[in-house]
């Protein structure tokens, strides 16, 4: 403040001798000079003034003391950024905070100015570092690698996003503020990851784990107070250390080892059981069949029998002899047959039967019989149909078995 | 221009005796006034000062809050005896300048050593007292609440305030971190078993229950049908029970004729006849049989 009367003096003297000697001398001298006098223009015009000039000098000295003066108050201009602050520092004093657009301070040796962004996202890794375009990360084991609750060693990389709320305390209250944030950061998550089991740190609890982070590390910034405000903690990549890494590569297939097992079981019970279901289904259905079967047998059976017995009961003797005479005759005329006289002949009758049996079945035609001793007369008529009979009578047997129940 | 140069002389001179002797002050910085090596003052507010030319001289420390990082980190000895690398940093300020001139000379270096030779101290013997287990998780907290009491307490003669100290990275040496991962494999590839002959026996219990369904089903509907056939075997036998009872014994007779005819019916089958027999007896004779 103590320029502004020096100011005012060289306006009021300067402005109309500007014209002719400006191009002449003024700018010549001025431009020589103008570098080493320009900072030091605030104490010139009292010497100026008082060793008052003879009317030729006058002139030049004036304007180029104007000039300088000038050229001065244009270095107090400075632009503020959309998003940034200036911070106005006179004599090294805080003195005020500007916002956005054109803005002019005292110049250099009163008041200085400091332009912070204050609004940008600003971004530290931990644990890895991205080159540049961020495709390629080289992992920084130094910082990933953290001890859990359970001593484990863990595998964890994260991002930290942080702008700043308040320009004075970022730049007045801390050397190197943006340092703190690293610090803080590491600290802050060794401290949540050291109170935390593994499993929950890997899995289920990273949320939370950036989230308690965030916070400490709020917290701890906030103590020194940098100023800054952290925006977001992201976990990028929470791992086993790579050589476990195949371990737990393991386990996980295991668990779906034991999914897929269960699925295997599953897919066989589906298998058996509708099978099972057939199965019953058809054991109840050929019962269902066998005794209607049965059923009807009798019944037919039944009526049979008792329509012959209503002829029966009318002349029972006739009904007797002539079904016992068809039915011998019937036997008869398919059986083999030996007539044999017992009373009559006490020679011992010998009678090769299981011969006699095999004859008949393979080529019963050609057999005469020499094998029997005793007037044997063998009616071999039917002995080519003797295996189909004998496959009827056991189906005969069967049936009978049934009919017997 | 004789005059001039004399005018551009005086100022210049005017100049050099005024920045000679004034001094800023900025907000960031302690400025301690010395006179002939003797402190005279001590600025600790921001702004412009005048000082004597020549015999003055002026010395700056930055108020703000430093932070000393450990170059590397450093082994210490946990009670039960194992060795574990620790790594910190810490938050310090300078808070009386005087102390801090006469004490490190004002040599920030100086004080950064002696900062961490006493925390060093400090860790050293929190350490010893305490398990890998507490210093990684358990107490922390306590531990760093307690280091920066101890070192704010001794550095304050010193004209340093200790802020905060703040362990970083609590690691294993490399060779007990082998170990480490050592047992986390083992430790896996146990849950990578659990979790295999879990899944054998899951599948097993659900064919082994199929089996059993299936069982169950087979055998309820074989019931079922044993009883429907009994049913009918039982409806059979009432029906002909019914119909033979009518007269028992023309039904032995009429059977039992069924029954021959059925029963002998092929040439295999061979009958040994006695002439004797009551169906021969015309083949004997014609008469009218005898009663």
């Amino acid at each position: 403040m103590a320029k502004n009367p020096g100011q005012n003096n060289n306006q009021e003297e300067g402005p109309p001798d500007l014209d002719e000697l400006l191009n002449d001398l003024g700018k010549k001298i001025g431009r020589i000079f103008g570098k080493k006098e320009a900072p030091q223009k605030g104490s010139k015009p009292n010497t100026g003034n008082g060793s008052s000039q003879p009317s030729n000098d006058h002139f030049p000295i004036s304007s180029i003391l104007l000039i300088f003066f000038l050229i001065w108050a244009a270095t107090g201009f400075y632009i503020v950024d959309q998003g940034s602050r200036g911070v106005v520092l006179r004599f090294g004093k805080n003195t005020e905070v500007t916002m956005p657009g054109p803005r002019w301070h005292i110049p250099f040796p009163v008041e200085s100015v400091e332009v912070v962004n204050l609004e940008q996202i600003r971004t530290i890794e931990v644990g890895y570092r991205s080159a540049g375009d961020g495709a390629a990360r080289s992992k920084e084991l130094k910082e990933s690698l953290m001890l859990t609750d359970d001593e484990n060693i863990i595998d964890l990389q994260f991002a930290v996003q942080y702008n700043l709320k308040s320009v004075e305390d970022y730049l007045f209250n801390n050397r190197s503020a943006e340092s703190s944030v690293r610090g803080a950061a590491e600290s802050a998550i060794r401290e949540i990851v050291g109170k935390s089991k593994m499993d929950f740190a890997l899995y289920e609890g990273r949320e939370e784990i950036a989230v308690k982070a965030k916070k400490l590390m709020q917290e701890i910034l906030d103590r020194y107070n940098t100023g800054i405000n952290v925006t977001s903690v992201t976990m990028q990549n929470a791992q086993p250390p790579e050589q476990v890494q195949a371990s737990f590569d393991d386990a996980v297939k295991a668990k779906q080892d034991l999914e897929r097992q269960k699925n295997e079981g599953q897919a066989y019970a589906n298998d058996i059981i509708p099978k099972a279901k057939g199965t019953a289904s058809r054991l109840t259905a050929e019962a269902q069949g066998y005794r209607l079967r049965v059923e009807n047998e009798a019944k037919g059976n039944a009526s049979r029998f008792e329509q012959i017995l209503t002829q029966y009961d009318r002349a029972p003797e006739v009904m007797r002899d002539r079904l016992y005479i068809e039915a011998q005759e019937q036997i008869l005329s398919n059986v083999s047959k030996v007539f044999v006289d017992q009373k009559n002949s006490n020679s011992l009758l010998y009678l090769p039967l299981d011969k006699l049996i095999q004859q008949v079945t393979p080529n019963a035609r050609d057999v005469t019989s020499p094998l029997v001793n005793v007037t044997p007369q063998v009616d071999m008529n039917q002995g080519q149909t003797a295996s189909q009979n004998l496959e009827r009578s056991r189906d005969a047997f069967k049936s009978r078995d049934r009919e017997s129940r | 221009m004789r005059k001039l140069t004399f005018l551009l002389v005086s100022l210049l001179v005017s100049i050099v005796i005024l920045a000679m002797s004034t001094f800023t002050v900025d907000q960031r910085e302690y400025a301690i006034v010395f006179r002939l090596g003797e402190i005279i003052s001590i600025k600790k507010e921001p702004g412009l000062y005048f000082k004597t030319p020549l015999v003055d001289n002026v010395q700056f420390y930055d108020n703000r809050i430093l932070t000393l990082n450990w170059q590397e980190p450093d082994r210490f000895i946990t009670s039960e005896k194992k060795n574990v690398l620790v790594d910190s940093f810490i938050k310090w300020k300078i808070v009386d300048p005087a102390k801090y001139y006469v004490s490190v000379k004002g040599d920030e270096v100086q004080a950064e050593r002696r900062i961490s030779q006493t925390v060093n101290d400090g860790l050293r013997a929190e350490f010893g007292k305490r398990t890998i287990h507490d210093v990684v998780s358990g107490e922390r907290g306590e531990i760093m609440q307690i280091l920066t009491e101890r070192a704010d307490r001794d550095l304050r003669s010193m004209g340093i305030q200790i802020l905060d100290v703040r362990l970083r990275r609590v690691d294993l040496p490399k060779e007990v971190s082998e170990s480490v991962y050592q047992r986390m494999e083992a430790e896996r590839k146990s849950v990578a078993n659990e979790l295999r002959s879990q899944g054998f026996a899951a599948s097993e219990k659900i064919r082994a229950d199929a089996e059993k369904q299936r069982d169950v089903i087979i055998a309820e509907a074989y019931k079922e049908a044993q009883k429907m056939k009994g049913e009918g075997d039982a409806k059979a036998s009432e029906i002909y029970a019914n119909a033979y009872a009518k007269n028992p014994e023309f039904y032995a007779f009429y059977r039992s004729i069924e029954a021959y005819k059925k029963s002998f019916k092929d040439k295999a089958d061979v009958m040994v006849l006695d002439p004797n027999s009551d169906f021969l007896k015309y083949m004997r004779s014609s008469k009218k049989k005898k009663e």
